[in-house]
């Protein structure tokens, strides 16, 4: 008999508890970022046109001259047949697979010009989806762009500071360029 | 110098929290007034008290606890499994179908014991309605099921009743876990977090591919993650995700988070045992140990890859976000294993030999910060072995908190901290053993520790993993499951018996010969009790594993 009592009683408890923490915990939350943050809720969109281009937390895989360059990615930044994914390449830092890659990564930036490439245009990324690059490896690209865009030099270095967030409060995290971000400012002065 | 400054800040901010939060968590489990909370929210939890039935009289006997502990458990998992394991249409944007049975069963179990290991891509695998109605519900009971434990533990060591689980249980939720997750899920809203349920986002990127962007309540899901020590990511890519964790801001905060509720639970042990100093004395004994660990993995990972020297130089960047940086995420690697919360903001898989030494020796060791509620019991396990220990050395009847230490207790130590090598270095033995069964992805000596990981995980209640390894066949399920409900359960049972039992003994007077356990000398002791008995036991396997990977790097 106390077994069927103790059930009902983890039933009941089990039944109150699914409806505080599903329900009643998201929906604040869900009515909070829908009515007073909707950019921030909806995942930072960017828009063209009213088109979506992007997000401006996840990047984008560029493989054209004209555009800044963003980190490997296993998963193509979530796009093709893999799609939607996020995963780094989860190498070992033994394994043969890891030197052949970068060496492959290594020979094709080198064809382009960039011959001592910056380590994270080399090194894959914790998500796959990595939206920055550092300020060097964005400052070794400004030649490529700038002759294919037929732009300037130091018109290029100004949009790079632009799009450069330094660390939280001088302290937190390291230096970055949002490519994407980047290269959207890209397309508007040079389409 | 950069990478230092953001330790000691984590630091301050962790021990500075933890006085405040401890006298909360104090109250609230001790029956104190909190004239802000009492006025609105004591109806409310009585009224769900009377809805479940239970009068809330503390429990007698270590089973009184139990038997609802267990029963309630096992119904949050049937509820999990079959949420998975069915998948219906609703909030389910992308029509994905159920989970394959064995995988449905290790993600239903690997969430209920606050472990959250993922052998499955979610983007491609679960719906909102499951992330919220399965895993999200699981956060908050597997977290609230931790942290009564822990308080029943610690009741019973200061001689008291165990309490009741309903009711500590439901005022982990009111009180703990609710409030901060809320505020906590609002910050990360702010900072850039999702929190939505309009599905993915299809788009086309500047060069014309289609890309797809899994949205959805991320942000309510992503604050109990971490304030739980759950760890179980939204995105496959957990907190290295943009929408997991958008900026060197958020993950400060992600960590503090891991450590906050932890750290909390030994200060308020002090005051439930009305020693302030004892507490704090054990808070400084988990620094210092979570100081050296992250000194190591952090020197590890900015020293880089030699074997990639040709082609570039500086820290190891490889399964790294660039906004964080390797030597942040090194620490983050520190402290998700040390607080059993296996949330992950970079690849685990990809640290160099020593960063990834580090996270597994935490999981050894179950004590740097530790699990919810589960981390401070585990540490005073290793205080009475270390009174125990000590008490041999000076021949005299240990003595703890003003009982005595007896048989019981000590073969309750044991087996607690026999438990977890057994659930570790069984089933990767064999594995090892078993080619077709290993799904090791990086040869050599780091694949020893890829099948070692995914078990010390399972067995720790932590979630991280090596996740190269092909952990999505019926084998790591299945194999992985006993490790995770051995690792989880009988160190429960056995910790409230331990402390029922306890509790029973009469008080002995303090006298002359009474060995004072809040000195820093025994402090010290209790030390190198921990580090000896968590590295004699899994020496072996550092050898074999990260230890010999490190010595086949070229110097």
């Amino acid at each position: 008999m106390t077994l069927i009592r103790d059930v009902l009683r983890a039933l009941r408890l089990t039944a109150v508890l699914w409806l505080i923490t599903v329900v009643l915990y998201t929906l604040p939350l869900l009515a909070i970022g829908q009515g007073l943050l909707p950019f921030q809720a909806n995942g930072s969109l960017f828009r063209v046109d009213g088109k979506v281009v992007g997000s401006a937390l996840i990047g984008q895989p560029f493989a054209s001259e004209r555009y800044f360059w963003s980190r490997p990615s296993d998963v193509d930044y979530s796009t093709g047949k893999t799609a939607p994914n996020s995963a780094p390449s989860n190498l070992g830092p033994t394994n043969p697979d890891l030197v052949k890659r970068v060496t492959a990564a290594s020979k094709v930036l080198r064809g382009s010009g960039l011959n001592a490439p910056a380590p994270d245009l080399l090194y894959g990324s914790g998500s796959g989806l990595d939206p920055h690059i550092s300020p060097a490896a964005a400052a070794q690209q400004i030649e490529r762009v700038a002759r294919q865009r037929k732009m300037s030099q130091p018109q290029l270095q100004t949009l790079i500071r632009q799009h450069t967030e330094g660390r939280v409060l001088g302290v937190l995290g390291e230096p970055r360029v949002n490519v994407l971000a980047l290269n959207l400012e890209l397309d508007r002065y040079s389409p | 110098m950069n990478a230092w400054i953001q330790v000691a800040l984590l630091l301050a901010l962790v021990l500075g929290s933890a006085p405040l939060l401890g006298r909360h968590l104090w109250q609230v489990f001790d029956d104190r007034p909190q004239p802000l909370l009492d006025g609105w929210l004591t109806p409310v939890e009585t009224a769900l008290l009377h809805w479940v039935g239970d009068r809330g009289r503390p429990s007698e006997q270590a089973w009184d606890y139990l038997r609802p502990l267990l029963l309630s458990n096992s119904l949050f998992g049937v509820v999990a499994f079959l949420l998975l394991l069915l998948q219906p249409a609703w909030l389910n944007p992308l029509g994905l179908s159920g989970m394959r049975w064995d995988t449905a069963l290790h993600t239903a179990i690997s969430f209920l014991t606050n472990t959250d290991q993922q052998h499955y891509t979610p983007e491609q695998s679960l719906g909102d309605l499951a992330q919220l109605g399965a895993l999200q519900f699981l956060f908050f009971t597997s977290a609230a099921t931790g942290l009564a434990v822990g308080f029943a533990f610690i009741r019973g060591l200061c001689g008291r009743p165990l309490g009741n689980f309903h009711r500590d249980l439901i005022r982990s939720i009111t009180r703990v876990l609710l409030p901060l997750s809320l505020g906590f899920g609002l910050i990360l809203l702010i900072n850039g977090v999702p929190m939505t349920l309009g599905g993915p986002v299809s788009l086309r990127t500047l060069e014309g591919a289609t890309q797809i962007l899994v949205r959805g309540p991320v942000a309510g899901f992503e604050a109990i993650k971490q304030l739980g020590e759950n760890g179980g990511g939204f995105f496959g890519a957990n907190s290295a995700h943009p929408f997991e964790n958008p900026s060197p801001f958020t993950n400060l905060l992600a960590m503090v988070a891991m450590f906050a509720i932890p750290a909390a639970t030994i200060d308020a042990f002090g005051r439930f045992l009305g020693n302030r100093r004892q507490g704090t004395l054990l808070l400084l004994l988990v620094s210092v140990l979570f100081l050296a660990l992250a000194v190591v993995a952090i020197s590890a990972e900015q020293a880089g890859n030699p074997l990639l020297a040709p082609w570039l130089s500086g820290p190891n960047l490889e399964g790294k976000e660039v906004r964080f940086g390797a030597a942040v995420s090194a620490l983050f690697a520190t402290i998700t294993t040390g607080s059993m919360a296996g949330a992950v903001n970079a690849a685990m898989d990809s640290l160099m030999p020593l960063g990834g030494l580090v996270p597994l020796f935490n999981l050894f060791l179950q004590v740097v910060f530790g699990g919810q509620g589960t981390g401070i019991a585990y540490l005073l396990v290793f205080l009475i072995l270390t009174v125990f220990l000590t008490g041999l050395m000076v021949g005299r009847t240990p003595e703890l908190f003003g009982r005595k230490v007896e048989k019981a207790e000590v073969v309750y130590s044991s087996l607690i901290l026999l438990i977890h090598p057994v659930f570790v270095l069984v089933p990767a033995a064999i594995t090892i053993a078993f080619p077709a069964l290993q799904g090791i992805s990086n040869p050599g000596f780091h694949g020893v520790s890829q099948v070692v990981y995914e078990y010390a995980s399972a067995a720790a209640n932590n979630g991280s993993g090596f996740e190269g390894l092909g952990d999505g066949t019926v084998w790591w399920n299945l194999s992985a499951i006993v490790s995770l409900l051995g690792g989880r359960y009988l160190p429960i049972i056995a910790l409230l018996l331990l402390a029922a039992g306890f509790a029973r003994k009469q008080p002995v007077p303090p006298s002359p010969g009474t060995l004072a356990t809040d000195t820093g000398l025994f402090t010290v002791v209790t030390a190198v009790v921990i580090v000896i008995l968590g590295a004699l036991t899994f020496f072996p396997v550092l050898a074999l594993g990260p230890i010999a990977e490190a010595f086949s790097l070229p110097r």
